[in-house]
């Protein structure tokens, strides 16, 4: 995956936020979102080791060993941020108060079953907080690739790998595509990248509704 | 009462062949890297269970108990920050329980408080919850997750007064706050040490009487 397709990925992530929402991002394709939220975007950053309020990465005068986020690299810390710990920061996942968790996934079904943590027969050894954020994050964005790096498609029937949750994807986008998840069906919204209806087929492992919406306008 | 303050030497003496222990941080940030490494150099204590979110990393905190042995079983809810730790389990030298890490907080924090578990939807329907107790309420599958608690808590805070107040400073307060109050032993390893009063008491995070001992911080 080129650093170009990340990126294009992000940027079209990024429109999903609102003004005012509260987001948790995951490590990877999200970490590039900050790039595309100008700071009128008047999202909140959250990260689950214990700060509301993330602001961009900190020059060498800024950095401080003591603040980092979840992908446990340098940050900084906007006005009006808060700190706390880890059992405040799920509660404030579990407990709903997060409007929306951005997360790459190695696959997502048409259902919205997320596999996001564990490949079978290699070391299933760490989940962080990948389990809390899809559970209890009002709205789930998947950001990947269409497909792996072996080719196969992503947005699968079943997940073949171990669960992270069921049910809990409500928007995939990839480098070709949007989905919503709706009902339990997947919907196909938007064609990205100069992708075809049929492009995205070939690569799509599930059934899905054609919905397609006039595309957002960028902000 | 007042906090004693003793040498981080002294400190790992109460630490025990067989004991569970707690150890705050996110990674190296808020972890008490003055009491790991005198755990390591000062201590003769084996076959430990460490609670902690990262088992340090290769040659660092945690990662150095690891080198030598010393750790029987890891709780903890990312093994894979340190690549010897994930070899150490799949090499059955230590047993490993992988716990989703909001359930892993509100675990020890249930410790601390004396609550004798709780029920969770986090990991209902996936590998985590294998064997564990399960409940439907309001339509939504929950697993019942049971308290953490450990014979000593090392934690980590920037500022103590001298009766063992804490103060935490930005994302080093983690899970610090929490294992101080799981654990039947808690030391605390502080950057600065300040008298009675000059803490404001509306900014004390873990109340003194939660602490056992301080140690300063090398």
């Amino acid at each position: 995956m080129t650093d170009d397709v990340k990126a294009r990925i992000a940027e079209r992530a990024a429109r999903e936020l609102r003004p005012g929402e509260v987001v948790n991002l995951g490590i990877g394709i999200p970490n590039l979102i900050p790039g595309f939220l100008g700071p009128e975007s008047g999202v909140v950053l959250h990260t689950e080791n214990g700060l509301l309020g993330v602001g961009p990465r900190p020059t060498d005068d800024e950095l401080d060993p003591d603040l980092i986020d979840a992908a446990k690299l340098p940050v900084t810390a906007l006005p009006g941020a808060a700190y706390f710990d880890s059992a405040q920061s799920f509660a404030m996942i579990r407990g709903g108060h997060i409007d929306v968790a951005v997360l790459g996934a190695l696959e997502v079904s048409a259902g919205g079953d997320i596999a996001n943590w564990a490949v079978p027969g290699r070391d299933v050894l760490g989940v962080g907080g990948a389990m809390d954020l899809v559970v209890g994050a009002r709205r789930v964005i998947v950001t990947m690739t269409a497909t792996s790096s072996r080719g196969e498609p992503k947005v699968v029937a079943e997940c073949g790998y171990p669960l992270t949750a069921a049910g809990a994807a409500d928007v995939i986008v990839t480098e070709l595509s949007v989905f919503r998840i709706q009902d339990g069906e997947l919907h196909l919204t938007e064609l990205l990248g100069g992708a075809s209806a049929e492009d995205v087929a070939a690569v799509t492992g599930a059934q899905f509704v054609l919905a397609l919406e006039e595309s957002h306008a960028a902000r | 009462m007042t906090s004693v303050v003793i040498s981080a030497e002294e400190a790992v003496s109460h630490i025990a062949s067989g004991d569970t222990i707690m150890v705050g941080g996110f990674g190296l940030v808020g972890a008490p890297l003055t009491l790991i490494d005198a755990l390591v150099a000062h201590s003769d204590a084996t076959d430990l269970t460490i609670v902690s979110n990262n088992i340090g990393e290769p040659g660092r905190g945690l990662g150095n108990l690891l080198r030598q042995g010393r750790i029987r079983c890891g709780i903890s809810s990312y093994f894979t920050s340190n690549p010897e730790a994930v070899a150490a389990v799949n090499a059955g030298e230590i047993e490993a329980t992988l716990v989703p890490q909001g359930t892993f907080a509100e675990a020890i924090r249930a410790g601390g408080a004396g609550i004798g578990g709780f029920y969770t939807p986090v990991g209902a329907g996936t590998l985590l919850a294998d064997g564990k107790e399960e409940r439907v309420i309001d339509g939504v599958r929950h697993v019942l997750e049971e308290p953490i608690r450990a014979d000593v808590a090392l934690v980590y805070a920037a500022r103590a007064d001298e009766r063992g107040n804490l103060w935490y400073r930005r994302t080093a307060r983690n899970f610090n706050p929490l294992m101080a109050t799981a654990a039947t032993l808690t030391i605390a390893e502080v950057g600065e040490i300040v008298p009675v009063g000059a803490l404001e008491a509306e900014s004390v995070v873990t109340p003194h009487l939660y602490v056992d001992y301080l140690v300063a911080a090398a």
